[in-house]
């Protein structure tokens, strides 16, 4: 790759978001506040949003932002705040067995690594970016609805049971 | 696309011109509100006049609160988290000015054009509550904090219905484009007669009338104003603010009425167009260039109709209790709007 093709403004966008959203993500796990903590994954998870913009995955963009920073996250501020959440810096928020999660992490990464470097190998998603345009939803829709009918449902469901369970688990009598 | 707009125009001068008119769609309606409506017509209906000094008939009342709210000393709690304190009021403003990026004044006038803007509305619009919360909790005031949580609690719960009365008009138009949808309203017509175009009002009355409560409640006005209840709470999580803070949140709050109102007007009163069929117009590309000047205004008058609906429903209740507004949501708009969905989408696949 020679330099004009990777000073494109995607790529230019794509380092800056990325760059925040790695700061951001060591912040989560070093910040001795469980709001401040929240509010930076809040930074996170709406520069994913921004990366699927730079992609024109506008649909995946914009339910990123309803679903982890509209209703995600809000519950999980709702919570903390109802139960604890002290102004200033908290001293015991670290788990002990918080080593444990780098290996966990870092298979993670090895296995997502492998599977998009496995489903898609060498292909890019366009050769030109100028020529980038947007996904019509009716296309999206179609897709969902048509080959991933029965993975739907079976989310669908595991929704509904997890509905059934909260209801369960609230009511006294 | 419009010579005026797109043509040759550098990208930044673009950009400078899309700021600027965003401007100008956040602050004019709020202001227009909050003088026309808060001032004068409140006002009128409590039978007494309003504001008269400053100016003739009050009209220069506006600039005078503003000026009294610029001056006021910037007071942070001495307890509050300073930071957050400080960033929530400009997160809440935020998302009032991501949703008017959406909305479209004309065949041309648009700030974007997305292909999914119903959706990208509904998404933006819930971020005013991360604001909400994070002022309440960073006041560092149980008063703030309980009406952040209230504010909280009421905005996921009028959410879902807001977002299922708007489904019924994404089904009938068979587009999620908020021009698609204008276009899809002005170029239908009633059982073959186009002389009015087909504002969905008239098909998805149950919708819009739940999408106007939802409104409210979303924007906290009087009958859902629980979370700045100002007997129980003092004014919720606008408690510590004070001056520029507390005029931020003012200023959101009736640009997002604003703001609501127009995509309100977008969604069920046919947004800018005028019914296509009264100048022979086939479709979007047929249209007028002077519809560009008369667009935003046709808009900006059924914006201002919404907007006095909402006000005078503001000022005529009491608020509800707290577990009758959310039987309201869960109970009641939430089941009729799932039955909504289900006849329209059967009339949609009968028709």
């Amino acid at each position: 790759m020679i330099a004009a093709d990777l000073l494109v403004a995607q790529n230019v966008g794509f380092g800056i978001i990325s760059l925040l959203m790695i700061v951001a993500a060591l912040r989560v796990v070093t910040v001795k506040n469980v709001v401040h903590a929240a509010l930076w994954l809040v930074i996170v998870l709406s520069g994913a949003a921004a990366q699927y913009l730079l992609l024109s995955a506008e649909f995946v963009a914009i339910t990123q932002i309803l679903v982890y920073v509209g209703a995600v996250m809000v519950l999980f501020l709702f919570g903390t705040m109802l139960t604890r959440a002290r102004i200033g810096a908290e001293s015991d928020l670290n788990n002990k067995n918080w080593a444990l999660g780098i290996p966990v992490a870092l298979l993670m990464l090895g296995v997502m690594s492998y599977v998009i470097i496995d489903g898609f190998g060498s292909e890019r998603l366009i050769e030109n970016p100028g020529d980038m345009t947007q996904v019509p939803v009716q296309v999206i829709s179609d897709d969902i609805f048509g080959p991933y009918l029965l993975p739907f449902w079976a989310l669908s469901f595991v929704l509904l049971v997890a509905v059934i369970g909260a209801i369960v688990l609230a009511r006294k009598d | 696309m419009n010579a005026l707009l797109a043509a040759d125009l550098p990208y930044w001068v673009q950009s400078l011109l899309r700021v600027l008119g965003g401007l100008v769609a956040v602050l004019l309606p709020a202001g227009t509100i909050v003088y026309l409506f808060l001032f004068k017509m409140m006002s009128f209906m409590q039978s007494r006049l309003g504001p008269m000094e400053a100016g003739p008939y009050g009209s220069m009342q506006l600039f005078a609160e503003v000026g009294k709210w610029l001056q006021k000393e910037d007071i942070t709690p001495a307890r509050a988290d300073r930071t957050i304190f400080k960033i929530a009021p400009l997160v809440v403003l935020a998302s009032t000015f991501l949703l008017v990026a959406v909305v479209p004044f004309g065949p041309d006038a648009w700030f974007t054009n997305f292909e999914a803007g119903v959706f990208y509305m509904l998404a933006v619009s819930s971020v005013s509550v991360l604001g909400i919360l994070i002022a309440g909790w960073s006041s560092a005031n149980k008063y703030s904090l309980l009406g952040g949580l209230r504010a909280a609690g009421q905005l996921i719960a009028y959410e879902l219905p807001m977002v299922l009365a708007v489904i019924g008009v994404i089904i009938q138009a068979g587009t999620m484009n908020l021009q698609g949808i204008v276009v899809a309203q002005n170029g239908g017509e009633i059982f073959g007669w186009n002389g009015l175009g087909n504002p969905y009002i008239l098909t998805q009355f149950t919708g819009f009338i739940i999408f106007m409560i939802a409104v409210q409640a979303e924007l906290t006005q009087t009958p859902f104003d629980m979370p700045i209840a100002e007997s129980e709470l003092v004014s919720g999580y606008m408690t510590e603010y004070s001056g520029f803070r507390f005029l931020t949140f003012f200023i959101a709050e009736f640009a997002t009425a604003g703001v609501f109102s127009l995509i309100a007007s977008v969604l069920f009163l046919g947004g800018w167009g005028v019914p296509f069929a009264w100048f022979d117009w086939k479709s979007i590309d047929d249209i007028s260039d002077w519809m560009n000047v008369v667009g935003p205004l046709i808009m900006f008058t059924k914006m201002m109709v919404l907007a006095f609906v909402i006000m005078w429903v503001r000022f005529s209740y009491p608020r509800f209790r707290e577990d009758q507004l959310q039987r309201f949501a869960w109970k009641v708009l939430i089941p009729i709007s799932l039955v909504n969905i289900m006849i329209t989408a059967i009339l949609k696949v009968a028709f």
